[in-house]
């Protein structure tokens, strides 16, 4: 790779290349925990939780929603396969506000089993995508 | 020989089912493009997708898992990818004998998942047992609608109702040639992995055990899969009726030819046949 500092990050959602080119650091969230990774981390695969994709490319920084996927790290190169992955001005505030109301009333209506834990994603969903919608008001 | 306004009127009818059949030619070319794009656009997801399943199962060859060694149960579910609207050729029907001719799936045991109706109705003249109905989502495929009903089939499995899923669709190869194909998702077959992976420059870590990344995987292994069969069946369907279309619109113009030979004769003759009238008409007064 030209520059020793950078790595290749490709990340690829079913219905397109949602990014690709080579970036300074990425931060994200795993079923494990908040992580970043810097270029030369050891050969990694990593599933991802809900949470945001941090990219920093030159001292900039850039957002996106990241619902479902799993990371595939290596030295000089990263590759994310998202399965849901927007940009915070593709997100429809109404239908998130509408689902996070939705899934709150599940909750409450459900006190346990399956539904409560589809529910609970659902409302992860729903704040995720606000929160990052209203950061880009700002 | 039929009347020449029967001639007449045969002829406007099939002029205009070959209008229409024209047109339909015509859209089924711009909807065929549309899917292919798509198709093509959803292809690095999954071939990604492929080579990192390849390489966990070759990785983890020996390891105990019921997406792999099966959960003894008999039933055997298919997903059976058809279209909703006729008028594509053997588009349909291939796909129904397929499932009809395959040894593994003994009627029986096998209970389907029909999406398209033409498919669902076709297999339940035949006796098969239906589960829950996705037609509508063939008319535009999302990613979305590949997990919800993996995330259901799956369910299934692990409640160990089912014990097998399939998957009958038809494979686009090009414009021309589309093959119905029948896969079988789950339980996953090592041999068709093993060695298919990608080779790191050095070994992967997984943060999990792997017990937990294929249980966390192979859901988004196989919704990946049934989002690209969609993809591909919709570029099929439409290639499938635009070649139906275009040999209706040649068999329209070769009998619009015929009749108009016929039409043309039966006003030749009817003329002699006035002609006729008129000169023994003429003779017999004078």
């Amino acid at each position: 790779m030209a520059d020793e500092n950078k790595m290749h990050l490709k990340v690829i959602a079913p219905e397109r290349i949602f990014f690709e080119g080579d970036v300074d650091m990425i931060e994200f969230r795993t079923t494990e925990g908040f992580r970043g990774v810097y270029p030369g981390h050891v050969a990694e695969t990593c599933i991802v939780a809900p949470g945001e994709f941090k990219i920093h490319i030159n001292g900039e920084e850039k957002v996106a929603a990241l619902h479902s996927g799993f990371l595939e790290i290596q030295p000089g190169e990263v590759s994310v396969l998202a399965e849901v992955i927007e940009w915070p001005e593709e997100i429809d505030i109404q239908r998130a506000e509408r689902a996070k109301q939705r899934a709150e009333r599940q909750i409450a209506r459900y006190g346990s089993s399956m539904n409560l834990m589809r529910a609970e994603l659902a409302l992860q969903r729903s704040l995720l995508r606000l929160r990052m919608s209203n950061k880009d008001d700002k | 020989m039929a009347s020449m306004t029967d001639l007449k009127k045969r002829r406007e009818s099939i002029q205009s089912t070959g209008q229409i059949t024209k047109a339909m030619k015509l859209v089924s070319t711009v909807k065929l493009q549309k899917a292919r794009q798509r198709a093509e656009n959803s292809k690095p997801y999954f071939d990604f997708m492929y080579q990192t399943m390849a390489s966990i199962l070759t990785e983890s060859e020996g390891i105990m898992h019921p997406y792999i060694d099966g959960n003894g149960a008999d039933k055997k579910a298919v997903i059976a990818i058809t279209s909703n609207r006729g008028l594509a050729g053997g588009y349909n029907a291939n796909v129904v004998r397929m499932i009809q001719n395959s040894e593994e799936l003994p009627k029986e045991h096998t209970v389907i998942y029909p999406i398209g109706r033409k498919g669902k109705e076709l297999l339940t003249r035949r006796g098969y047992a239906q589960a829950t109905d996705f037609s509508d989502v063939i008319n535009a495929p999302m990613y979305a609608d590949a997990y919800i009903i993996t995330e259901m089939l799956l369910r299934e499995y692990d409640a160990g109702n089912i014990g097998e899923i399939y998957l009958a669709y038809t494979r686009f190869v090009n414009t021309v040639v589309q093959e119905p194909r029948l896969i079988k998702l789950l339980p996953l077959t090592a041999e068709d992995h093993i060695g298919k992976g990608k080779k790191y420059e050095s070994p992967m870590n997984y943060e999990m055990d792997e017990q937990e990344a294929i249980s966390l995987l192979v859901p988004k292994y196989i919704s990946s899969l049934l989002y690209g069969a969609f993809n591909e069946a919709v570029a099929s369907e439409n290639g499938a009726r635009m070649q139906a279309m275009d040999n209706a619109t040649s068999n329209a113009e070769e009998m619009i030819e015929d009749l108009a030979l016929e039409y043309n004769r039966a006003r030749q003759g009817s003329i002699t046949q006035e002609l006729t009238e008129i000169i023994a008409g003429a003779n017999a007064i004078s």
